[in-house]
C-alpha cells in the first residue's frame, strides 16, 4: 500500500472531480429518529457540500449497493412451445465516498462468499469491480463493537482510505486507479510527524470504544449452548420481522422468485434479500419446517454470524457495527445475547 | 476524462458465450444459465408421483453434463420457479436423465400438467455424491422411505451395472401404503436379474397387500448386518433418519460408512442463498450426501 497526505481543501477538489465525472454516492442525512438524532443513508450526491462526512453511521449498510433488495437474474421470453433465457449483468461505474471501516470489512466478507466461494457470482463481481470505494475513519458510537471483532482496521476491499489527522487526511492508497486520480491534485509524502499523528488517531479511536463483546470462544460456545434456555428467552422477544438482516452489512441470505409478465410473453427470475428469522425460511414443499420455532431461527442468525459457515472457512461474519441492535424493534442486540450466553455458563461454575 | 472510472464490462468476457460447467469450482461462469431440456417421456408412478425423462437439447451441453450418484439438479420451469431434485437415473445414461417428482407445490403442480415435448431447464449437477468406488467389495445396505427411493435409484443403477464388484446388496423400502410404492415395475428385475435382496414394508396395508406391515426399522430383524463389511445409504423423510441411523449405529457400522441424503429448502444450489443450511454448512455444496459423522457433528442435521 502507498501512503500520502492531502489537505482537506485539496481533498474536496478531488472529490468534486470524481463527482463531476461519475455517478457518486455519499452519506446524507435523510431523517431524524424519535429522539431527534439524525438518520443517515448513502444517497446520490452532486457536490462535496451535499455530503455529511462527519456522519455517525448509515442506518442501512453498504451491502445493498452490491446485493440489491431485489434484482433480476434472468429473463425468459416465450414463443410458441419454446422459450429463451437471457442474462445480462448490469455494469454501472460509480463512486461511494465516506465508507466506514466496518462496511469495507463487511464487503471483504461478502467477497469471500460471492467472489471466492464455490460458485462466484457474476452479478456481485460486476458491481464490485465497477465501484470505486473511498473509506473514512470515524470515532465509534457508544454501541459499536467492531474493535472486539478485530474489524477496526481495513486492509483490503477499498480503493482509498482516509484517516483524519486534523487539517489533513492521511491516505492509504490501495489501487492504481486511486493513485492515478490523485495525480490531479496536490498530495505529499507523509512526514514523520504525520506518521505520529496517524498512530495517535488510531490509538484514540481504539480507546473510544465503550462496548466490548467477548467473541473468541463463541464458535465453541455456540455449539455447546445449542440447547441453552437463553435462546427461548431471546426467541420469545423476537418479532420475526427480518429487520436485522436487512440492515446488516453481511447478512446475504436470499430467496428467488419468478413472475410472469401480464402479457404472458415473458417472465422474470428475481433474487430478493431474505432473513433467516422469517418463518418460512427453511420450510420445504409439503409443509415440513426445519426451523419452526422463533428461537431456532434467532439462534441460527447468531450461529451464522459468530460461528461461521463452511463457505467462507468458518469465519465469523459479524463486523460489530451493531446496526441490527439499533434497528431491532424488540430491543434485541448482539451484545446482550452474547453476554447472556457467556454468563449462563459462568453462573454454573 | 481525468476522473472517469473505467467501465469493466463483464458481459464482453468469453465465459458469456460458453455454457456453464457446474462440475468446475471457483470458476466464473453464468451460474444462472440453464441447460434447455425436452421432456421426452413421462411415467406415472402413483397418483402424486411421476417420473420425467429429460433430454438436454444442446449437444455440447449434453456432453458437459456429467453427474455422480447422489447429486441433484435445479429444475427450472420458466416463469414458475426452480426446485432441487435428485437425479434418479444411471450416471452412464448420456441420453436422458430421470427425475422423480411428487406433486406438492407450485412448480411441481405445473410440471405434472406438462406433456411430452414440453421444455424445461436444468442447472447442475450440484452437491456431493455416494463414494461408489470405495464401496467396491463390500455389502451394501440401501434404506429408503417413501420418495427417498428416487435418489437411491442412481446408486442402484451404478451397482447393477457393475454387480459383480459388490457383495450382498440389500434394499429396505418402506412406504405409507401399497399405493405409494414407487418403481414397483422394477422390483422383479432388481431381485431376479440383479440379485438385490429387496424387503418392503408398509405402515398400513390394503385388501390386496400380502406383505409386511409396520415401520421400516422392523425390517432390520430380517437381515444380518456384517458391520465391518457393510456400507449403508439412507434416504427418506426427516422423521425416518433418526430411527434408522440409530439402528445402524447400534449394529456397529462405522460412521464413515453410513451415508444419508438430506432434503432442505433450496433457492440457488450454489452455497449462496443459505436456505439449505444445516449446522455450519450447506446441503447444496457439502451435501446432500453426508456421512454419519457429519450428521452428528452438524446441528439439526437429522
Amino acid at each position: 500500500m502507498i501512503y500520502k497526505v492531502i489537505t482537506k481543501k485539496e481533498f474536496k477538489k478531488f472529490i468534486n472531480g470524481l463527482i463531476a465525472s461519475n455517478e457518486t454516492f455519499g452519506p446524507k442525512q435523510v431523517d431524524k429518529d424519535k429522539n431527534g438524532k439524525p438518520i443517515y443513508q448513502f444517497r446520490e450526491v452532486h457536490s462535496f457540500n451535499e455530503m455529511d462526512l462527519d456522519y455517525t453511521l448509515t442506518y442501512s449498510s453498504l451491502k445493498n449497493f452490491f446485493l440489491p433488495f431485489r434484482e433480476t437474474l434472468s429473463r425468459y421470453s416465450y414463443s410458441g412451445d419454446d422459450w429463451k433465457q437471457e442474462i445480462e449483468y448490469r455494469v454501472n461505474p460509480r463512486v461511494i465516498v465516506g465508507v466506514r471501516a466496518c462496511d469495507i470489512n463487511a464487503l471483504c466478507k461478502l467477497d469471500d462468499i460471492f467472489i471466492h466461494g464455490t460458485f462466484p457470482s457474476p452479478y456481485y463481481i460486476t458491481r464490485r469491480k465497477n465501484t470505486f470505494l473511498i473509506g473514512l475513519d470515524h470515532i465509534p458510537l457508544e454501541d459499536c463493537f467492531c474493535e472486539s471483532l478485530g474489524q477496526l482496521d481495513v486492509r483490503c476491499g477499498f480503493n482509498l482510505f482516509c484517516t483524519d489527522i486534523g487539517d489533513r487526511y492521511y491516505l492509504s492508497i490501495n489501487s492504481s486507479k486511486a493513485f492515478n486520480f490523485l495525480r490531479n491534485v496536490k498530495t505529499s509524502d507523509p512526514t514523520q510527524s504525520d506518521d505520529k499523528k496517524w498512530i495517535e488517531r488510531k490509538k484514540f479511536i481504539k480507546k473510544s470504544f465503550k462496548t466490548h463483546v467477548e467473541v473468541n470462544a463463541l464458535p465453541n460456545l455456540l455449539d455447546i449452548e445449542f440447547e441453552s434456555p437463553i435462546w427461548k428467552k431471546w426467541g420469545d422477544k423476537c418479532l420475526n420481522c427480518g429487520t436485522c438482516a436487512m440492515v446488516c452489512p453481511t447478512c446475504y441470505c436470499y430467496g428467488i422468485e419468478e413472475t410472469i409478465a401480464v402479457s404472458l410473453k415473458s417472465s422474470r427470475k428475481e433474487r430478493f434479500q431474505y432473513s433467516c428469522t422469517l418463518v418460512d425460511f427453511a420450510e420445504v414443499a409439503g409443509g415440513h419446517n426445519f426451523r419452526p420455532f422463533k428461537e431456532d431461527r434467532l439462534k441460527y442468525r447468531f450461529y451464522h454470524h459468530y460461528h461461521g459457515f463452511a463457505e467462507n472457512a468458518n469465519k465469523q461474519i459479524c463486523v460489530g457495527c451493531n446496526r441490527c441492535g439499533r434497528a431491532c424493534l424488540a430491543g434485541i442486540n448482539p451484545k446482550d445475547v452474547i453476554n447472556d450466553l457467556i454468563l449462563e455458563r459462568a453462573d454454573e461454575v | 476524462m481525468k476522473y472517469k472510472i473505467p467501465k469493466q464490462d463483464i458481459n464482453l468476457k468469453p465465459f458469456m458465450s460458453r455454457p456453464p460447467r457446474f462440475n468446475l469450482k471457483n470458476v466464473i461462469m453464468r451460474t444462472d444459465m440453464v441447460y434447455k431440456c425436452e421432456i421426452i417421456n413421462i411415467i406415472e408412478l402413483t397418483e402424486i408421483e411421476k417420473l420425467f425423462h429429460l433430454k438436454i437439447l444442446d449437444e455440447a451441453e449434453r456432453q458437459i453434463f456429467d453427474f455422480r450418484p447422489g447429486q441433484f439438479v435445479m429444475l427450472e420451469v420458466p416463469g414458475f420457479g426452480e426446485i432441487p431434485i435428485s437425479i434418479a437415473s444411471s450416471s452412464n445414461n448420456k441420453e436422458f436423465i430421470a427425475l422423480c417428482i411428487r406433486k406438492v407445490g407450485r412448480v411441481t403442480d405445473m410440471l405434472h400438467q406438462a406433456r411430452k415435448g414440453a421444455r424445461v431447464g436444468i442447472r447442475g449437477p450440484f452437491g456431493t455424491s455416494f463414494p461408489m468406488e470405495e464401496m467396491v467389495g463390500h455389502n451394501i445396505l440401501l434404506i429408503a422411505g417413501g420418495l427417498g427411493l428416487a435418489p437411491l435409484r442412481a446408486p442402484l443403477y451404478w451397482i447393477n451395472e457393475r454387480r459383480d464388484e459388490y457383495k450382498d446388496v440389500y434394499l429396505l423400502y418402506g412406504t405409507k401404503d401399497p399405493a405409494s410404492m414407487l418403481f414397483t415395475y422394477q422390483y422383479d428385475g432388481w431381485e431376479k436379474v440383479n440379485n438385490i435382496k429387496l424387503f418392503t414394508i408398509v405402515d398400513k396395508g390394503d385388501k390386496n397387500w400380502k406383505g409386511r406391515i409396520g415401520l421400516i426399522t422392523e425390517l432390520f430383524q430380517e437381515i444380518t448386518i456384517v458391520p465391518d463389511n457393510t456400507y449403508a445409504i439412507v434416504c427418506g423423510p426427516p422423521i425416518m433418519f433418526k430411527f434408522v441411523c440409530d439402528r445402524l449405529d447400534a449394529a456397529g457400522i462405522p460412521m464413515n460408512r453410513m451415508f444419508v441424503s438430506l432434503e432442505r429448502r433450496m433457492h440457488c444450489g450454489m452455497g449462496k442463498c443459505c436456505r439449505c443450511m444445516v449446522g455450519s454448512t450447506f446441503t447444496c455444496v457439502d451435501g446432500p450426501v453426508f456421512d454419519y459423522w457429519s450428521v452428528l457433528n452438524l446441528k439439526e442435521a437429522i
